[in-house]
C-alpha cells in the first residue's frame, strides 16, 4: 500500500476558527440534471468502524462519484461487508452487475489519529482465484477531516477508473447575496462546510484563489468604490492590492502565484496592468483607446486572455503577458467575454451571447473550433474544476442567480442552489494537497 | 414572507445612495427644457451661465431648472449619449465652469446582462464619456471623477426591458449631496 500523508488539519482548524459562521451542513445542494450514456457501475461497501463518527465515508465518497454523472452507484445492502480483499467474493459482486468495489477500515491511532485504510477491488476480472486491487492507500487523518479523506478516496477511485485525476477534494468560493447583504463564503465541492470569509452591505464580485489555495483575491466595494484585496483565509487578514483613482476590479493570480494581473480605469478606461502580489510594481499592460478587462493567465504563465471592445465589440484577445502584440481568438456573434484557460491550456471556456442567450462555450486555441455547451440565457462566471473535467458558471432559475456546472464535452449537467437568496460569482479553487 | 422587508431595504438604502440626485425627479427620463437648454448652449464659458444661489434658490436642486436633470441613460450595449442629452450634460459643464469649488462624481451603470466585469468596464466608459463632455465645457479635471458600479447597484430591480432601460444611465452626483 501506498501512503497518502495528510497534515493540513492545523490550517483546516485555524479555518475554522476564523470563519464567521461554519455550516455542518450543505449549504449548497447539487443535483445532477444530465448525466454520462454510459455510466461506471461501483460499489462502495461501508467502512468499518464509520458508524462511531457522524459523516459515514462510504456514503461521502458514494455521493462524490455519483455527482459526478460518470458512475452509477450500485446498492450494497444485503451484501456482507469485505474486511479484507480475501473476503470479497467477487462472483457475488460481478452478479450484481458491479465492476469495482471500495472496502476500507478507519483504525483509531493514538492521539485522536485515524488510519482510513482503502482499497479497490475489480469485480469483473479475477487472477487465479486472486481478487485484482486496482488501489490501495492508508490515509492518516482524524476525524475533523474526515470528509476531506472521502473526497481524496473518491478522486483517487475517479482516476482509477475514468483515467483522469478526480477534483473532489476541492474547494469552490462564491458570493451569495440575502436581502442587503453581500457574502464571500467557500465551501468544500460537495456544497458542505460552508464558512463566510467577507460579508459586507455593499457589493463583492469576482472571487479569485491563489494557485496554492491558501488566499483569495476578491473586489469589494465597501469603501463605495471597487477596490482589490486579497484575504488570507487562515487568518482573515487582509490587504488592500489595488486601490487607484477610479475602478480596481478583476484580479487574476499567474501561474506562480507572485503576480496579479489586475484592472485599473486611473488612465480613464479600464485597461488592464500586473502588480507584485504585495501591492508592490504595478507595470501597465495594455495601452488601448478601448476597454481592455477580465485578463486570465495561460497555464504556462506566458499569455494573458482578455476582453476587449477595441474592435467595436466586446470580443476575446490574447497577449503575451509581459505585454505587447494583442491577437484577437473570437470572431462570431457580437459579444465574447471572460475568458478562463482550460487547465491544460489548450482551449478557452468563454460567454457568448447568441440571439439575446449569454451561454458557456468553449473553443480550442489553435483550430478555433467553438462548442456551446449550455443552453440557459443569463449564464455567467465560467471556472474550471481543477481536472479540467467540469466547469462551474453562474446562471439564473426563475429570476433568481444559482450555480450550476457542465462537463467540458457538454453532457453531465449539474444545478447547485442554496436554500436563501442569490448565488453567482463561482471560482473553483485548486486541490487540496496535502502536506507532508 | 421574510425576503420583502429586505427587499424593500436593500431597495431603499440604493436609492439612498445611488439615486439621490432624482429625488425630485420622479420620472427618469429627461426633458427637453428649450429655455434652459439655449441658455447652456448660447453661452460662452468664461461668463458664468447660471448665477451661484440666486436669492436662496440652489440652481442644483430647483426642479424647474436643467441642472436638477442629473441622469444620462443609453441604448443597450451603448456608451454613446444621445442627443436628447447633451444640452444637460453641457449645463453641467458649464456650472462646473463657473463654479470651480464644485466637485461632481460621474456614476456609471449597466443592466444585468452579460459579465459584470465587463460591465465594470462599460459603466466606467459611459461615465468617462460623460466627465470628458463636462471637461471640454471647462470644468477642471480635478472637479470631476468618473466611477463605475457596473451592474452592483441597479435602480430598477426586476429582469426585463423596463427594469433595465433605467439602469443603462451615467448619474452627474455633487459633492455633498
Amino acid at each position: 500500500m501506498r501512503p497518502i500523508h495528510c497534515n493540513s488539519f492545523g490550517y483546516l482548524l485555524a479555518l475554522l476558527l476564523s470563519a464567521v459562521t461554519y455550516n455542518a451542513h450543505a449549504a449548497l445542494t447539487i443535483e445532477i440534471t444530465g448525466g454520462a450514456t454510459l455510466q461506471i457501475p461501483v460499489a462502495i461497501a461501508p467502512f468499518i468502524g464509520e458508524d462511531g463518527y457522524p459523516d459515514k465515508l462510504s456514503k461521502v465518497i458514494a455521493a462524490d462519484l455519483a455527482r459526478s454523472g460518470l458512475f452509477k452507484l450500485i446498492d450494497t445492502a444485503g451484501m456482507p461487508v469485505p474486511r479484507t480483499p480475501a473476503d470479497v467474493r467477487v462472483n457475488d459482486w460481478k452478479a450484481k452487475g458491479v465492476s469495482a468495489l471500495a472496502i476500507g477500515t478507519i483504525v483509531a491511532q493514538a492521539g485522536g489519529r485515524l488510519d482510513v485504510q482503502f482499497r479497490l477491488i475489480d469485480t469483473v476480472r479475477q487472477d487465479a482465484a486472486q481478487v485484482i486491487q486496482l488501489a490501495g492507500y492508508s490515509l492518516p487523518t482524524n476525524a475533523a477531516q474526515l470528509r476531506l479523506t472521502a473526497h481524496q478516496i473518491a478522486d483517487i477511485i475517479f482516476e482509477k477508473l475514468t483515467g483522469n485525476p478526480g477534483a473532489f477534494a476541492t474547494r469552490i468560493a462564491y458570493i451569495t447575496k440575502r436581502g442587503a447583504i453581500h457574502e464571500l463564503q467557500i465551501a468544500d465541492s460537495d456544497g458542505y462546510n460552508a464558512q463566510t470569509v467577507l460579508s459586507s452591505r455593499e457589493p463583492i464580485i469576482s472571487p479569485a484563489w491563489s494557485p496554492d489555495g491558501t488566499k483569495l483575491a476578491y473586489v469589494a466595494f465597501d469603501q463605495k468604490k471597487p477596490i482589490v484585496y486579497v484575504q488570507m483565509l487562515a487568518s482573515g487578514k487582509r490587504q488592500t492590492i489595488a486601490n487607484f483613482k477610479g475602478n480596481n476590479s478583476a484580479p487574476a493570480w499567474s501561474p506562480d502565484g507572485r503576480q496579479l494581473a489586475v484592472v485599473l480605469s486611473r488612465d480613464g478606461l479600464a485597461q488592464i496592468y500586473t502588480i507584485n502580489a504585495d501591492g508592490s510594481g504595478l507595470k501597465r499592460l495594455t495601452t488601448s483607446a478601448s476597454i481592455d478587462t477580465e485578463p486570465n493567465w495561460s497555464p504556462d504563465g506566458k499569455y494573458l486572455l482578455f476582453t476587449s471592445d477595441r474592435g467595436g465589440s466586446p470580443q476575446i484577445y490574447r497577449m503575451p503577458a509581459y505585454g505587447g502584440e494583442a491577437v484577437r481568438l473570437t470572431f462570431e456573434g457580437s459579444y465574447n467575454v471572460t475568458p478562463r484557460y482550460s487547465p491544460d491550456g489548450k482551449s478557452f471556456a468563454f460567454i457568448r451571447r447568441d440571439g439575446g442567450k449569454f451561454r458557456v462555450a468553449m473553443q480550442d486555441i489553435i483550430s478555433g473550433q467553438v462548442q456551446v455547451l449550455t443552453d440557459n440565457s443569463l449564464d455567467e462566471s465560467p471556472s474550471w474544476a481543477p481536472n479540467g473535467k467540469m466547469i462551474l458558471y453562474a446562471t439564473q432559475v426563475l429570476g433568481r442567480g444559482v450555480l450550476a456546472a457542465v462537463s467540458s464535452d457538454g453532457r453531465v449537467k449539474q444545478k447547485l442552489s442554496s436554500q436563501v437568496g442569490d448565488v453567482r460569482e463561482p471560482a473553483w479553487g485548486p486541490l487540496l494537497k496535502p502536506k507532508l | 414572507m421574510k425576503r420583502i422587508p429586505l427587499y424593500l431595504l436593500l431597495t431603499s438604502l440604493l436609492a439612498a445612495c445611488a439615486s439621490e440626485p432624482n429625488k425630485t425627479q420622479p420620472s427618469a427620463q429627461v426633458e427637453d427644457r428649450t429655455q434652459a437648454s439655449k441658455s447652456a448652449q448660447s453661452g460662452d464659458s468664461t461668463r458664468p451661465l447660471v448665477p451661484p444661489q440666486q436669492q436662496g434658490v440652489n440652481p442644483l436642486k430647483d426642479p424647474s431648472n436643467i441642472l436638477s436633470k442629473r441622469s444620462v441613460f443609453y441604448d443597450y450595449d451603448s456608451f454613446e449619449v444621445k442627443p436628447e442629452y447633451k444640452s444637460m450634460v453641457e449645463a453641467h459643464g458649464n456650472y462646473l465652469a463657473s463654479h470651480p469649488q464644485a466637485k461632481v462624481f460621474l456614476q456609471g451603470n449597466t443592466d444585468e446582462r452579460g459579465s459584470r466585469e465587463y460591465n465594470l468596464a462599460l459603466g466606467q466608459k459611459r461615465a468617462d464619456g460623460v466627465r470628458k463632455m463636462v471637461s471640454l465645457m471647462g470644468a477642471k479635471p480635478e472637479q470631476t471623477e468618473s466611477v463605475s458600479f457596473g451592474e452592483e447597484k441597479p435602480r430598477a430591480e426586476c429582469h426585463e426591458e423596463s427594469c433595465w432601460s433605467q439602469n443603462r444611465r451615467t448619474d452627474i452626483v455633487y459633492q455633498g449631496e
